[in-house]
């Protein structure tokens, strides 16, 4: 990439600081829930906090601004990881989250669109985000709109079906105002995705379905920035695939690529490891 | 979109879709589109026989084709919701209501997105295409969601009123159930009269011998029935109960009283459908009723034309009839 990003040092220490709030608060809730995707949302901590801090548009005292741009998990199960960054920037009282998969509470694993503000798109069924995505962007275009929607997947997500239903239709449909981000953390539930099914090459799959790609380091918040900043413009043909290189449970060692930390509830010595890590990591 | 379909080379599918006069929606929301910018319409591949190409050759902008794949078609549709827009999706019902059952539970009824899709080509219309072409399972899957509202319209008429109700005034999703749209049709089309309202029964003909409660086309086909029935002395209450979910239960229990035999007729699985719906509100209601559930029991319909199949499982005026006085006889 020739181009670089607008951004100052403080912007991206920023940036930095709050995908360790969203590891360190995901450690929190978790332990309320005692039950949680620790390693899926740390390997997609960079990618929220870039977005939600840097590159998206929305406004927290409107959520439902129709000009914002919008973020749709097709991996909902990482919400526990976003959460956080929702209350952080003023959607709703941080004290909300206090009440994490209790009865009755907005917040479980999978985020609600109609309970929780700034959650653009309910989700939890995985291969159903962009094909959300595509209608949103589809939405965009009857209006005239110039925003974006960007939908995070994750790399087991590619296995289903539906996803490339959805990458032959948003080519089809020449809607350059949708981005595709693929938390390429290499694990699902049962192992290692290249063994348990592969999805690979994924880079030439979505070039063959019409898609720009572009691969960039998912935890390295300077290429983040630029890749986004330096997208085509909203109103182009030709959708983006951003393929982000990640390590399922990013920040903490013991969870570092281990499939085993998908679904998972630390003890307490390992939550203080965890923590010092986090705190500690760069 | 390329018009070669149209080409007289292809005179049969030109003619058959010419048949399909009762598929209402396409023309209805062509009427509605200037004055209603948020209705947006799709189909997978079958937007002529579903007829909706006729908003979509008015409304190419708002007129999404996106081939043959229903899930992502459904879900981008909950996406278009989501932005404001009220999509109409439409395609044969067994790949709307049955293929994409799961799409249609998770994104569009349980986020309560102002998506209606219309489900075609339901029941057996299809036919000697089979099975797979058959849907009798929709509605039992569709009226197991929350939030959703399942209409079963006699006509084209009645699909068009709706449609438009539904554009108009109409909260939440819904599920349009229809046929293949060669049918008789029940209600006379006019400006100054509206004849079906979502969620309110109509009550076709007057009679305290028995009642039958049917949807969609075995309206028309019970209606045959009751004339036959009334030359036997049996006067029959006809009810058109064109919305499944939510049921009009006033008129279920009303005709539970006053006529003491209710048989159901609908062209669907009687495990979960009309039928059992109306038996859900009857037993519930603690009014003793002689009932019989009439349709698919149980059973993949047999290959065929539609109107031998029709007349096989007695799903045709004379078949309601024998069917109705066995209930009586019993």
């Amino acid at each position: 990439m020739t181009k670089t990003a607008s951004i100052s040092p403080e912007k991206i220490e920023l940036i930095k600081e709050k995908a360790k709030m969203s590891r360190l608060e995901t450690i929190r809730l978790i332990s309320l829930a005692k039950s949680g995707h620790y390693g899926s949302s740390f390997s997609s901590s960079e990618i929220f906090a870039t977005l939600y801090y840097h590159i998206m548009n929305y406004k927290a005292d409107d959520p439902k601004w129709p000009k914002r741009d919008r973020f749709v998990m097709g991996k909902g199960h990482s919400a526990v990881g976003v959460y956080p960054i929702l209350a952080d920037v003023g959607f709703f009282p941080k004290e909300e989250l206090d009440t994490y998969t209790q009865v009755g509470s907005a917040f479980g694993d999978h985020p609600d669109m109609n309970k929780i503000k700034g959650v653009d798109f309910s989700s939890g069924s995985i291969g159903h985000g962009l094909s959300v995505g595509v209608g949103m962007s589809l939405g965009a275009r009857v209006d005239n709109e110039n925003y974006r929607s960007y939908i995070l997947m994750g790399d087991g997500e590619l296995q289903e079906g539906q996803v490339w239903e959805a990458a032959m239709s948003a080519a089809s449909f020449k809607l350059g105002n949708l981005v595709a981000i693929v938390d390429n953390n290499k694990v699902t539930v049962d192992g290692n995705t290249e063994e348990l099914m592969n999805i690979n090459p994924i880079k030439e799959k979505w070039e063959n379905f019409g898609w720009n790609v572009v691969e960039v380091d998912g935890h390295d918040i300077e290429a983040l920035v630029e890749t986004f900043e330096n997208l085509p413009p909203a109103d182009s043909d030709v959708p983006t695939a951003i393929i982000c290189d990640t390590v399922a449970g990013k920040g903490v060692s013991f969870m570092e690529h281990g499939y085993e930390w998908h679904v998972a509830n630390l003890g307490e010595g390992d939550i203080k490891r965890a923590i010092e890590e986090i705190e500690g990591g760069n | 979109m390329s018009t070669t379909t149209f080409h007289p080379d292809t005179w049969e599918l030109y003619k058959s879709l010419e048949l399909s006069k009762q598929l209402t929606a396409g023309e209805t929301l062509a009427k509605l589109g200037k004055d209603h910018p948020e209705i947006v319409a799709m189909s997978s591949d079958l937007s002529k026989p579903t007829r909706l190409w006729d908003f979509g050759k008015e409304f190419p902008e708002r007129f999404f084709n996106f081939g043959l794949a229903e899930k992502n078609m459904v879900t981008a549709a909950a996406g278009l919701a989501s932005t404001g827009k009220t999509p109409f999706v439409s395609t044969y019902a067994s790949f709307l209501g049955i293929l994409a059952a799961e799409n249609i539970r998770t994104a569009v009824a349980y986020p309560n997105l102002n998506v209606r899709l219309i489900g075609t080509h339901t029941g057996i219309a299809m036919g000697f295409y089979g099975t797979s072409h058959h849907a009798t399972e929709d509605i039992s899957i569709t009226r197991a969601m929350a939030n959703m509202t399942v209409i079963s319209p006699a006509d084209g008429t009645a699909l068009a009123e709706m449609v438009e109700e539904s554009v108009k005034t109409y909260e939440g999703p819904i599920y349009f159930r229809v046929s293949r749209g060669r049918e008789e049709s029940v209600y006379e089309k006019t400006d100054s009269k509206t004849h079906n309202k979502i969620g309110k029964a109509n009550t076709l003909t007057d009679g305290n011998d028995l009642t039958i409660i049917a949807c969609g086309i075995e309206v028309n086909e019970s209606l045959k029935a009751a004339k036959q029935l009334e030359e036997q002395g049996i006067k029959t209450r006809v009810i058109d109960m064109h919305t499944i979910k939510p049921m009009d239960t006033e008129a279920v229990l009303k005709a539970a009283k006053e006529t003491g035999t209710i048989l159901t007729v609908e062209e669907h699985n009687v495990q979960g459908g009309l039928g059992s719906a109306v038996s859900e509100v009857l037993m519930e209601s603690g009014i003793p009723c002689k009932f019989k559930r009439h349709g698919f029991y149980d059973e993949y319909s047999l290959i065929g034309k539609p109107y031998h199949l029709y007349k096989h499982y007695k799903l045709d005026g004379d078949g309601i009839a024998s069917v109705a006085k066995d209930l009586l006889d019993k």
